[in-house]
C-alpha cells in the first residue's frame, strides 16, 4: 500500500501544477536584480543567499495541496482502514514531495544563479548546499501542511509557521556550513513524520 | 464467530453525550441496522467502529472493516477503474455487481453522485474485509442500486461476513434494528 500511495503522489506531485513553484522561484529571483540594481559583483555577492530565499518561498506554494484535499475527501480515512499508520503516510507523502520539487529546484537554480551573475563554483555550492537542505524542508512542508490541515487560512498560517522552522536550514545552507546543515535537515526529516502523524490523527473528526 | 464488539461505550462530541453504556455485537452472517433522528450519533457509531474515533468510555474490538460514508476518496482526474484499483484487489466483481462496467474508463470527475455513491460501495465490496460499514448508504442512490446492494449484503452475509449500517430511511433486505435515541 505505501509503494501505491507514494506512485500516487509522485503522479499527482507532477501534474501541471509542479511547474508552479519552480516558475514563482525564478520569478522571485528574477527580482533581484531590479531590486539591489544591475551591479554584477553586488549580485554574484548576494546571489546565493537570494536563491535560498526564493527555495523557501517556493516551498510554501505547494503546502496546501498536500494533505488538506486528502483530508476532506476522505483518503486518509480510507488509508487508515487498510492499517497505514499516519506515520508512514506522511514519510510516503514527504518523500513523494521531495521527488517532485527538489530535482526540479535543482535544475532552475542554474539560470537562477545566470540571472545573478554566480559564477561556476558559487553554484556548485549552492547546489549542493540546497540538494541537502530540500530533504528538510520538504519535510517541514508536509508536517505544517498537517498540522494546518482543514483550518481556515491555512495557507497564510502555514508561511508563518514554516519560514520561522525553516531558518536553521536557510542559515548554515547560505552560509555553505554543510555539515550543520545537514544536522538540520536530517532532524527535520527524522522529526517531521511524527508530527504529521500526531496532527492528522488530532485533525480526524 | 463476533466480528465487531462494543462493550459499554460512551461517545462525546464537542462537548455533547451522544450515547453511554451502549452494548453491541455483530456476529459473522448478521446485519445490524443502526437507525436514529439526525444528530443521534449514527455516523459516529460508524466511525468509532471503523477506529477513526476514540470512545470516551468502554471497549471496541473488530476485525478488518471497509467503509464507504459520504467521503468519495477516489482521484477525480482518474478513470473509475483506475482510481478503484488504487486501493488494493481488482474491483472488476464489485463493479459488475453494482452495474459500473461500462463506467471503468470514465474519469471520476464526471460520474453522477449516485454513480459515485455505487463506487463508494464497490469498493467495500472488493475489499475483502469481514465487516463492512456502511454510512447512509442509500443516499443518492435509485432503486435499481438499492436493490443491488441489499443483493451485495446478503451475499456478504451467506459468506460469513456482518455488516453495520446508519441510515435514516428503512434498508432494503433483513436486517436487526439498533434505535439510537436523539
Amino acid at each position: 500500500m505505501i509503494g501505491a500511495l507514494i506512485t500516487r503522489e509522485v503522479r499527482r506531485g507532477s501534474s501541471g501544477l509542479t511547474w508552479l513553484p519552480i516558475a514563482f522561484f525564478l520569478l522571485v529571483v528574477a527580482l533581484m536584480p531590479f531590486a539591489v540594481g544591475p551591479d554584477a559583483r553586488l549580485l554574484s555577492r548576494v546571489g546565493p543567499g537570494a536563491l535560498w530565499i526564493a527555495a523557501l518561498t517556493a516551498a510554501l506554494l505547494p503546502v496546501e495541496r498536500l494533505i488538506e484535499p486528502d483530508r476532506a475527501d476522505g483518503v486518509l480515512d480510507q488509508l487508515a482502514l487498510h492499517g497505514l499508520a499516519e506515520e508512514s503516510i506522511a514519510v510516503a507523502k514527504i518523500f513523494a514531495h521531495w521527488l517532485t520539487f527538489a530535482p526540479l529546484l535543482l535544475i532552475a537554480a542554474v539560470p537562477g544563479a545566470a540571472l545573478l551573475a554566480m559564477d561556476g563554483p558559487a553554484l556548485a555550492r549552492t547546489e549542493l548546499a540546497l540538494a541537502i537542505g530540500t530533504p528538510g524542508l520538504a519535510a517541514l512542508a508536509v508536517a505544517i501542511a498537517a498540522v494546518t490541515a482543514g483550518l481556515p487560512r491555512a495557507g497564510s498560517l502555514a508561511g508563518l509557521l514554516l519560514l520561522p522552522l525553516a531558518i536553521p536550514i536557510l542559515i548554515f545552507g547560505a552560509a555553505n556550513a554543510l555539515l550543520l546543515e545537514a544536522a538540520v535537515s536530517l532532524l527535520l526529516t527524522a522529526g517531521a513524520p511524527f508530527v504529521a502523524g500526531a496532527a492528522l490523527r488530532a485533525a480526524r473528526t | 464467530m463476533t466480528l465487531l464488539r462494543f462493550d459499554q461505550v460512551a461517545l462525546r462530541r464537542g462537548g455533547r453525550l451522544l450515547f453511554e453504556g451502549l452494548d453491541l455485537a455483530l456476529a459473522a452472517g448478521e446485519a445490524l441496522h443502526v437507525a436514529g433522528p439526525n444528530g443521534s450519533g449514527k455516523s459516529s457509531l460508524i466511525r468509532l467502529a471503523a477506529g477513526l474515533l476514540r470512545a470516551e468510555r468502554g471497549q471496541i474490538e473488530r476485525s478488518p472493516a471497509a467503509l464507504a460514508d459520504d467521503s468519495l476518496a477516489l482521484d477525480r482526474e482518474l478513470p473509475l477503474h483506475r482510481a478503484l484499483t488504487f486501493w488494493g484487489s481488482s474491483p472488476d466483481r464489485a463493479m459488475e455487481a453494482l452495474g459500473l462496467v461500462q463506467l471503468a474508463p470514465v474519469l471520476v470527475r464526471l460520474l453522477s453522485s449516485g454513480q459515485l455513491k455505487r463506487a463508494t460501495l464497490a469498493r467495500v465490496a472488493a475489499s475483502g474485509a469481514p465487516l463492512w460499514l456502511l454510512d447512509e448508504p442509500l443516499n443518492a442512490l435509485d432503486d435499481d442500486g438499492a436493490k443491488r446492494l441489499a443483493d451485495l449484503v446478503e451475499q456478504h452475509r451467506r459468506s460469513g461476513g456482518a455488516v453495520l449500517a446508519a441510515s435514516h430511511q428503512p434498508l432494503p433486505g433483513e436486517w436487526r434494528r439498533l434505535e439510537l435515541a436523539s
